[in-house]
Order: C-alpha cells, then sequence, then structure tokens
C-alpha cells in the first residue's frame, strides 16, 4: 500500500504542472520564430537609442502579459490582421510619388499565421512575460459612463487621437495602430496606462505623451470600449 | 506686401540670432521617427496622417513660414505643441519623448530643411 501511494505522490506532479519540455518548446520556438522581429529582452531593448527604431518590425512583447487579451491574441495568432497600416515604424513604408506620401504596401511585412494549437500555446506564454507590473497597478480605470459623442469628441477633437490612429476602417491617421478593435486586443488597464504615459511602456514609442488628466483619460478609454460595444 | 516685410524682418532677425548649436544630422534621424508622419518625408507638410486632418501640417520647407519662426518658438512648439504658440493642437507635445538637446538637435535639422537647401 505504501508503495502505491508513494507511486501516486510521485505522479501528481507530472498530472499538475505542463511538462517542461512542452512549455520549454513553445519558449524556445518563440525565441526562435519571433525574436527577429519582437522584442523580449527588456533591458537590451530599453539600452536601444532612437537610431534602432528604424529596424523594429513589431512592438515589443516583453510585457505582452500585461498588454494584451489572451483570447484575443490565440485568435488573431491564427489569422492576423494588420494593426498598423504603415508597419511598425512608417518611414520605412512610405513612398513619395509625385510629391505625395503614400503606404509602400508591398514592403509591408505580413505576420505568419500559426496553427491553432501553436497559437493557444504562444498566446498561453506571452501571457506570462508581465514587465512593467508597476504601470499596470497604478493604471487608474474603471468601467464609465460617458456618453458617446462625448467620447468621440475627447477621440477626434479634444485630444485629436484621431490624426494618427483611426477609429473606423477608412477614417483618421495611419501611422498608430487602428483602435477600432483595441478594446478586444488589449487590456483596460494598459489602455489607460499607456494613453497617460506612453514613454513609460516604451522609451521609442513614436506617441507622444498629452498630459491627461485621468477624467481625460477615462473617457479615450470609455470610447475604445463604447466602440467594441457598438458592434 | 506687409507679409513680405513681415517675413523679411523675421529672415533678417533669425539669420543674425545664433541659431542653437543642435547637431541637424541627428536631427534628420529624429525628424524622420517623429515628424514625417504629419510633416512628411520632405518636410512640405504632406505626410500620410494629412488626409483626414482638419488643419494641414505646416510646411517644414517653405522659408518665409520658417522665417517666421524665431528658434526659441520652434523649441516651444516642439516640446510644449502647438497651442503653446497659439497654433494648431493637432500639433502633439513632444516632451516627454524627447530631450533638450534632441529638440535643440530638431531645430538645428529643421534651419537646414528650410532655408540651407
Amino acid at each position: 500500500m505504501k508503495r502505491w501511494i508513494g507511486m501516486a505522490l510521485a505522479l501528481l506532479p507530472v498530472a499538475i504542472v505542463p511538462a517542461p519540455s512542452a512549455a520549454g518548446d513553445t519558449v524556445d520556438w518563440v525565441q526562435e520564430k519571433c525574436a527577429g522581429c519582437h522584442a523580449f529582452d527588456q533591458s537590451a531593448y530599453e539600452s536601444l537609442g532612437i537610431e534602432a527604431r528604424s529596424e523594429r518590425k513589431g512592438p515589443p512583447l516583453f510585457y505582452a502579459g500585461n498588454k494584451f487579451r489572451q483570447e484575443w491574441l490565440g485568435t488573431w495568432l491564427q489569422s492576423p490582421e494588420r494593426i498598423r497600416p504603415a508597419g511598425d515604424y512608417p518611414p520605412a513604408h512610405i513612398q513619395t510619388v509625385d510629391g505625395e506620401d503614400r503606404i509602400d504596401a508591398g514592403s509591408l511585412l505580413d505576420h505568419p499565421a500559426l496553427d491553432a494549437d501553436r497559437a493557444a500555446d504562444v498566446a498561453e506564454y506571452l501571457m506570462t512575460l508581465q514587465a512593467r507590473d508597476d504601470l499596470i497597478e497604478a493604471a487608474e480605470y474603471e468601467s464609465g459612463n460617458t456618453p458617446w459623442r462625448l467620447a468621440q469628441m475627447n477621440f477626434a477633437k479634444f485630444n485629436n487621437c484621431i490624426a494618427c490612429h483611426r477609429d473606423e476602417p477608412d477614417y483618421g491617421g495611419v501611422s498608430g495602430p487602428e483602435l477600432y478593435t483595441a478594446w478586444q486586443r488589449l487590456q483596460p488597464a494598459f489602455i489607460a496606462s499607456y494613453i497617460a504615459d506612453p514613454v513609460a511602456w516604451d522609451h521609442l514609442t513614436l506617441m507622444s505623451a498629452q498630459d491627461l488628466n485621468a477624467s481625460a483619460v477615462q473617457k479615450l478609454v470609455d470610447y475604445l470600449r463604447l466602440m467594441a460595444e457598438e458592434e | 506686401m506687409e507679409r513680405f516685410l513681415r517675413a523679411l524682418v523675421f529672415a533678417v532677425a533669425v539669420a543674425t540670432t545664433p541659431a542653437l548649436a543642435g547637431d541637424a544630422d541627428h536631427g534628420k534621424v529624429l525628424y524622420e521617427a517623429y515628424c514625417t508622419q504629419c510633416h512628411g518625408m520632405n518636410g512640405d507638410g504632406g505626410g500620410i496622417n494629412v488626409r483626414d486632418m482638419s488643419v494641414q501640417p505646416r510646411n517644414h520647407t517653405d522659408p518665409e513660414e520658417m522665417a517666421a519662426r524665431t528658434d526659441d518658438e520652434l523649441v516651444k512648439v516642439i516640446k510644449h505643441g502647438g497651442k503653446a504658440i497659439d497654433k494648431s493642437v493637432l500639433m502633439p507635445a513632444w516632451d516627454d519623448n524627447l530631450s533638450d538637446e534632441q529638440v535643440t538637435d530638431l531645430v538645428a535639422y529643421l534651419r537646414r530643411l528650410c532655408c540651407e537647401q
């Protein structure tokens, strides 16, 4: 009997902890396939100067677990759609034709699509990357009751987010990520924190800080939520 | 005529005022990263974001327009945005993104862009 109990206890950790080889496989896979475009080493990334910004092909992921929603990640990785109309570094994808700047669509890289199992594993792994917990803890956002029109005016008129971001598929700026699906892909605390202080998250961000107070931030986050609820 | 004279006065003032000692080459790197999306790859105000903008970004290659701004005003507008000099609020404040030295480099590049080519 003691022998059986001993065997059962020995097997228990195997049953409830993911096999190290499987988890390690995902980590290795991500490092091999993703690190060419995405930064995973926070300290190395934070030592880069602006000159390195032109080499970046995708957003840093060392805080992915504090940024994205896991469900969205798992779905998007299987069928990725472009989030940044002009790529991660827009100047690298702009052509000037007859004096007019245009996005050179042919220069944009498509994100590879993963199969469902791999996408789920990668999404699960990315959620463990939680640098900048301090910023998330300091973030203040509670779902508000900002009227749609006021929220929209805060986005488009008062704070001019529309200059760089789209809030519908064919309206607004194209240098920043589109925001009409932001609520589905990003965690609310991250949105609030990033709007308030983008440089604290990414010293190479091309988004300016607008010194917004908590109320203004709340209205903008509300707008992203309201857009999602409208769909 | 009045506009021309005003521009001329500013141009003389700018020409006779010691320029900020920025690194224009580094300023060009910064300009490409932070400014071209709105002000255009050539600095003419025709960036990829302008289609739906209510106010067109300033043409940085126009000597007359740029002569109407002192270096101090350019520093101010880069750091604190358009509203700091009673211009469009579409121009954001870059104070948190850029160091004072970087802003000075940008101004040096703006002067090259407008007036040395």
